[in-house]
């Protein structure tokens, strides 16, 4: 069903920190590795080893930079699917493929009924949906479906690959939808926002802003009398 | 966007042919066309022929043609889904429609006003289709969903305007197409001006913390997301070809028309008139998905 349900039971959803993201590409990498194993399997790539590699990723990390001279500064920016509460990507789905879970709220796309208009992924604004030229079908973040809910795995395992790999714990998860949950606490405390909301989404995803920059920038290494007497002798020996 | 050959095509000819099974249907029981069923036969012929090659190229674009049902499925929600409904409901109207005229040898006034409502409602969910997308601000328009009713209503009456011969259809359809020119140069002019709410500061959030600017992209290769969504035109190519479709797609059949009218030879100068509206509205929806840019190219550091 195309039409989104009134209300989620759950609001589960990804907490990213842009403060603590290195922008080392891990939860990328293992998104697809768990992903190309997974229920949307295989995240097909073309000429993966030739000049024009492409290939379908759930989870992309952008790098940005902010500001000016001494105060600018880089941001690592992953982005997947944010499982917005009005997703446009479900609406315009003809054929049912494409859906909002009632019980938790994740955004999933049923492969075996996807016909491949690739229309959804026009309606998406961030950019969130790959379609998977070799399958003929749209593919996008499961949130893991196939992972949270495994009661086969110790309880600390059952939260996303890109979560579980995070070597900075920059990635979050929960339900964003019980305002006393973990991730929605850090939300409150850290002023985490949603993206793009203009575009009248309402993601359920959260980003967390880079925090202020805690000291003035280091200021150069002033070079006293010894090291420059130093530097001389060294020049001269060097001759 | 990059322009998607097979949607072009479907647009432009199921366009066309909506628009003349519709006017047919209005103008036939009311007399304004011959009523041979011979006129019948080829008019309506012409008319189906259009619409199924222009859904035949949509089903073939899709990953799954097998699975094109489906797509009529989701009416409640989405208007490719109404799309594809209205499309298959229409078939049984032009069929029954063209029957009484040809097979019974009157055009049904009851079936003829149903044909053109149908093909209006297929028309109608087309550009409904595009002016719901917000990502996109040139689709997202005003004068998107009258643009593609215009266009079908301008081919339509050209195409019946070479067939007929009638002075009166080709003095509508010169009028359709100075209708055309007007709109689709407000449209222009529109999104020349018009600047996209989503910028780079409120897709990342950062905003508040100065300029932002892309540093690396993800993957040093374009992906899907670029490939598609990515495409842009160079304003010079764009500005010649805009001047091209206003003016050897809309003023020159309308000039042509006119001229026939006023006494040259109209059986020449109307059917050129009805290819060149042809040849002029693929111009002007591969200039629509050219022209159109998505939000999700800021993160690509491109401006939408
Ligand atoms: S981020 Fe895009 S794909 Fe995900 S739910 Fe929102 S609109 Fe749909
Ligand atoms: S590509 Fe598949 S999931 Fe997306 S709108 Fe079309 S049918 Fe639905
Ligand atoms: S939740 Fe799972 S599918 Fe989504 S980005 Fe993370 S690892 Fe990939």
């Amino acid at each position: 069903m195309t039409s989104l349900p009134r209300h989620t039971e759950k609001k589960l959803g990804l907490v990213i920190d842009l403060d603590t993201c290195v922008g080392c590409h891990a939860c990328a990498v293992n998104c697809k590795e768990w992903n190309t194993s997974g229920p949307s399997a295989p995240l097909t790539d073309f000429d993966p080893y030739g000049a024009e590699a492409q290939g379908v990723w759930f989870n992309r990390i952008h790098s940005f930079e902010v500001g000016e001279g001494g105060t600018g500064r880089t941001v690592h920016f992953p982005k997947s699917c944010l499982h917005c509460e009005d997703a446009p990507c479900v609406t315009v789905c003809p054929t049912g493929a494409s859906m909002k879970r009632a019980e938790d709220g994740i955004v999933l796309v049923d492969a075996d009924k996807c016909i491949g208009c690739k229309l959804c992924s026009w309606a998406c604004p961030y950019g969130a949906r790959e379609y998977d030229h070799d399958h003929g079908v749209m593919k996008k973040c499961t949130l893991c479906v196939d992972r949270i809910y495994d009661t086969s795995v110790p309880e600390r395992d059952r939260v996303p690959a890109c979560v579980a790999t995070c070597p900075a714990s920059a990635r979050h998860f929960g339900d964003l939808g019980d305002p006393d949950s973990e991730v929605s606490r850090l939300v409150a405390a850290r002023g985490g926002f949603a993206l793009m909301p203009e575009q009248g989404c309402r993601p359920v995803n959260r980003y967390l802003p880079p925090r202020n920059a805690t000291s003035a920038p280091t200021p150069l290494p002033q070079a006293g009398l010894a090291a420059r007497l130093a530097e001389w002798a060294g020049r001269l020996i060097a001759r | 966007m990059r322009p998607a050959l097979s949607v072009i095509f479907f647009t432009t000819a199921s366009g066309a042919g909506y628009g003349l099974l519709g006017l047919l249907g209005l103008l036939a029981p009311a007399g304004l066309t011959p009523a041979t069923p011979w006129f019948g036969l080829a008019s309506n012929g012409l008319g189906l022929a259009l619409v199924t090659a222009g859904l035949l190229a949509s089903v073939f674009h899709l990953g799954h043609p097998e699975r094109a049902w489906r797509a009529m499925t989701q009416w409640r929600s989405s208007w490719l889904s109404r799309e594809g409904v209205a499309a298959v409901v229409a078939y049984p109207i032009f069929l029954a429609f063209a029957a009484s005229w040809i097979i019974f040898g009157r055009p049904n006034a009851i079936l003829g006003f149903i044909a053109a409502l149908i093909a209006t409602t297929t028309v109608f969910c087309t550009g409904k289709i595009y002016s719901t997308l917000r990502p996109i601000r040139q689709w997202h328009h005003p004068l998107t969903v009258p643009g593609y009713l215009l266009l079908s209503i301008f081919t339509g009456l050209s195409l019946l305007a070479a067939l007929t011969l009638s002075p009166r259809i080709g003095v509508a359809a010169a009028v359709m197409a100075i209708a055309a020119l007007g709109l689709k140069y407000r449209y222009w002019h529109s999104i020349d001006r018009s600047l996209s709410a989503t910028t780079l500061a409120t897709a990342t959030g950062l905003g508040q913390l100065g300029q932002v600017r892309m540093l690396d992209p993800p993957h040093a290769t374009p992906n899907y997301l670029m490939h598609e969504m990515g495409y842009r035109i160079a304003r010079a190519n764009s500005a010649r070809l805009r001047r091209a479709v206003l003016g050897a797609g809309f003023a020159v059949p309308a000039l042509l028309l006119l001229l026939g009218i006023a006494g040259g030879p109209l059986g020449v100068l109307a059917p050129v008139a009805a290819l060149l509206s042809l040849i002029g509205t693929l111009g002007e929806r591969w200039l629509f998905f050219a022209e159109a840019t998505h939000t999700q190219a800021l993160y690509y550091g491109l401006n939408p």
